[in-house]
């Protein structure tokens, strides 16, 4: 279920009373209803899902993350015998 | 670590001592399930095949069987000739990076390069809609004039018909070609066989994505344009390497997925496909994100897939890249004789997948 | 896409691989729930890099294959009337009914429309006063946020010739039910992250103690799936159960405040029928009692559609993962995804369908169970 993904807020608008942003995923560009996130700001990464951004993308947390993992593939290749991961 | 497709080839522990026979589930289904036609029936997956095996076929019988790839070969007078019709339906008519008008050559075009053919004669029938507006219809012509000088090719005869209002789409087309097919060339699905180097001319999905980008309901701003383009030269930049091309097919509706699923299962041999290094554009892959597709099941127009001997690969990949409609050109994989009929992807995590024939029309996923 | 692309990235499967092998001394059997997770790892192969032993057991989280047969006979019914426009999301147009599905009824003359978002088909209602417009609301508690908004508008501008047939459902209800099944093989479960997305994590920490199961919130990318098993089995080698939150950038333990808000004015909590697996009690969202005039069930009186479930069906079954799909004795015959009885053979990625794929490769047991690796 569910499929959405990170896009980042290039505008902001009031259309129709209802608050409306111009998101960018990775150069593809759609328009997405800001009502459950009204403070995103221009510049900041939201999850979109069917045209709604749903909660915005902590920006510090993904670096964290994806610094485990790779912390995590380090501490193994010390104690040897690492996977190979084919091309 | 070990190879994770011959691992799935090996019977596993608790299979039942028999089977079911299931193979071949996609096709010959009965068409009862749909008294009426619907849009996946042209789609170009097995909803497609299913109409041709079970009304086309068995009403038109002869030589229908063994013209079911892009073109037929027919001996004329001592000389080969390439044949093939496509019709023309698409919504909006002008879209980033070409029209109806393009489209409509360049089909044929490509239908006749896939027998090794240079289109020669073209004819092309218009279906209108009462109410177009004739500059409308002035500039399609005028795209389709173009398209079919810069192929080479010669528009010799015509029809036009129009339906009353509400009854068409504004345009649609159908175009047949005639190419001559040079001596010692017998490009055909059916000659795919295992150790065969499967090679892609391109970037996959841009003509997918460009129309999916401005059609109602889905528009999304992106700067991809159709690859809408004819391929006779290219071919020819390719036999000039070797004559012996097994086989070429253009993946046009339902993408590389359905063509490859098409030459699998004609020849009777497997295709395994190595995930990365099929090329996808970022913005392919990010619209494709976002609707919850497949860039293997995204419409090309300028693109072919190509089943080529080993010992030739390598040349026909160089030619490839010399000519300026296959300078992306990568080897995607090869021809094998595990999983007959069946196109398996390694993907890049090393794990494998089956990459099935798809049944209808795409559709944006939510879930 | 940026977020995106990196939790793809295979270069750093192998730490957590590796950190997952390490950790694992016997078989442990996880569900991911949602299927936006089965679908990454089908697509990724992830399952048959797992070490021998960890078992990903599909979950119900498909709302497509997970939405009942009577739902969907309503919704060929409305959208076979004349003057009506039924819209939903592409998904839901193959998925068949009683002898037919949405494609069948546009070829017989429907007007059956694909939107990308519920506020499209809202739009195509304000474009078009003089029909009927139907929006077909499913999902779980991810899109049910955006389809109460459509509701929300339609009253807000007074858009009469709107409407929604909702089946919505929710997840926690879900894994009570898995995990109350007397045989239950699920020892922990990666929860579904969008929908904590919106939901946040409250409900969660009761259904872990009760059951004494971990539950992971993860997310959808390939590491993030990776990711949820490791910390699923850490914790169960260590005993423990407890709700962590593997996908913290999507998610926080509040989720959503607005969304939540919108989603308790606009929906009451109801019970609900999933598809090839009976009534789940107080498992889905209706109308709430001030939307019930845009309810399509009441508008278009197609309240007396009864429609039973094949009985021949045992994907219940199967996605608690007792029942192999291949062990039923309408596999492969009656049932295939051509011609599906239940939610786990509607979808390419439920368990069935991607079993019966797999074995036309010779390895019925390829897509369910772990393999070796090594």
């Amino acid at each position: 279920m569910c499929l959405a993904v990170p896009g980042r807020v290039m505008e902001i608008e009031e259309r129709d009373g209802t608050r409306m942003a111009v998101v960018d995923f990775g150069g593809v560009v759609k328009d997405v209803c800001l009502e459950y996130l009204p403070d995103l700001a221009v510049g900041e990464y939201a999850i979109v899902h069917v045209g709604f951004a749903l909660q915005r993308l902590d920006e510090e947390s993904a670096l964290k993350t994806l610094e485990l993992f790779a912390e995590l593939g380090l501490l193994q290749e010390e104690f040897g015998d690492p996977l190979e991961v084919e091309r | 670590m070990a190879d994770t497709l011959s691992g799935l080839q090996a019977p596993a522990v608790g299979a039942p001592a028999v089977a079911p026979d299931l193979r071949g589930w996609t096709c010959p289904l009965p068409l009862r399930d749909h008294p009426r036609v619907v849009m996946g029936h042209g789609g170009g997956g097995a909803m497609s095949a299913e109409l041709v095996e079970h009304i086309f076929l068995p009403a038109f019988g002869g030589r229908t069987a063994a013209a079911l790839g892009d073109s037929a070969a027919l001996s004329v007078g001592g000389a080969r000739l390439a044949f093939s019709t496509d019709s023309f339906v698409v919504r909006p008519l002008f879209f980033p990076g070409g029209s109806i008008g393009d489209l409509a050559v360049n089909g044929t075009v490509n239908d006749l390069a896939m027998s090794g053919a240079r289109a020669a004669y073209l004819s092309c029938g218009f279906i209108l809609e009462e109410g177009v507006e004739t500059a409308l219809l002035g500039r399609v012509a005028q795209a389709l004039g173009e398209a079919a000088r810069a192929a080479g090719a010669e528009v010799v005869t015509g029809d036009t018909k129009v339906v009353e209002s509400g009854h068409g789409d504004g345009v649609y087309i159908n175009t047949s070609g005639i190419g001559l097919i040079p001596p010692g060339v017998d490009i055909r699905p059916q000659r795919a066989e295992p150790g065969d180097v499967v090679i892609v001319s391109g970037e996959i999905g841009l003509h997918g994505v460009a129309i999916m980008s401005v059609r109602e309901g889905l528009e999304f701003g992106v700067e991809v344009r159709s690859d809408c383009a004819a391929l006779g030269g290219l071919v020819e930049a390719m036999l000039a390497v070797t004559l012996d091309l097994h086989v070429l097919r253009d993946p046009t509706r339902g993408g590389l997925a359905a063509s490859l699923n098409e030459i699998a299962s004609a020849a009777g041999v497997g295709v395994l496909i190595q995930e990365r290094a099929v090329p996808v554009p970022e913005q392919v892959a990010n619209a494709c994100a976002i609707l919850g597709l497949d860039p293997m099941y995204v419409a090309n127009e300028g693109k072919l897939v190509a089943f080529v001997p080993r010992e030739h690969a390598e040349a026909v990949l160089a030619a490839m890249r010399a000519h300026p409609l296959g300078a992306r050109a990568a080897v995607i994989g090869e021809c094998v004789p595990d999983h007959p009929g069946m196109v398996v992807a390694r993907t890049a995590f090393g794990g494998t997948r089956v990459v099935d024939l798809p049944l209808g029309e795409q559709l944006p996923r939510i879930c | 896409m940026r977020y995106l692309a990196e939790f793809q990235n295979p270069e750093l499967a192998r730490g957590l691989l590796d950190d997952i092998r390490a950790a694992v001394t016997r078989p442990w059997a996880l569900m991911e729930v949602c299927g936006g997770q089965t679908h990454t790892i089908i697509r990724h192969g992830i399952d048959q890099l797992l070490p021998e032993g960890i078992e990903l057991i599909h979950g119900p989280g498909c709302p497509v294959c997970v939405t009942p047969l009577e739902i969907i006979d309503k919704a060929l019914e409305i959208a076979s009337r004349p003057g009506v426009i039924f819209c939903s999301f592409g998904d839901m147009l193959r998925v068949p009914g009683t002898g037919r599905d949405l494609f069948r009824v546009r070829g017989e003359g429907g007007d059956v429309r694909v939107v990308y978002s519920p506020l499209d088909a809202l739009r195509i209602a304000i474009d078009n006063p003089d029909r009927e417009v139907v929006f077909f609301g499913i999902g779980f508690e991810t899109t049910a946020p955006p389809n109460a908004m459509a509701v929300h508008q339609a009253r807000k501008l007074g858009i009469r010739n709107f409407s929604v047939l909702v089946s919505h459902v929710r997840v926690p209800p879900a894994i009570e039910a898995v995990m109350s099944s007397p045989d239950c093989r699920v020892q922990g479960f990666l929860a579904a992250g969008h929908v904590c997305s919106v939901m946040g994590t409250e409900e969660y920490p009761a259904l872990a103690a009760r059951h004494r199961v971990p539950i992971v919130v993860t997310g959808f990318e390939p590491l993030d799936i990776l990711e949820g098993v490791r910390r699923t089995v850490r914790q169960l080698e260590r005993g423990e159960h407890t709700v962590d939150n593997a996908y913290p950038r999507a998610v926080r333990p509040e989720g959503n405040p607005a969304a939540r808000a919108m989603l308790a004015d606009v929906f009451e909590v109801t019970d609900r029928s999933w598809r090839g697996i009976g009534v789940i009690p107080l498992s889905g969202w209706r109308l709430s009692e001030r939307y019930r005039d845009l309810d399509a069930e009441h508008r278009f009186e197609v309240g007396g559609i009864t429609t039973r479930e094949p009985a021949e069906c045992r994907s219940g079954e199967v996605l608690q993962g007792l029942l192999k799909p291949n062990e039923c004795g309408a596999f492969g015959t009656v049932c295939t995804p051509r011609t599906p009885l239940g939610a786990t053979m509607v979808s390419s990625e439920g368990a069935c369908a991607a079993y019966y794929l797999y074995r036309r490769l010779g390895s019925p047991a390829a897509p369910l169970e772990a393999n070796p690796v090594g």
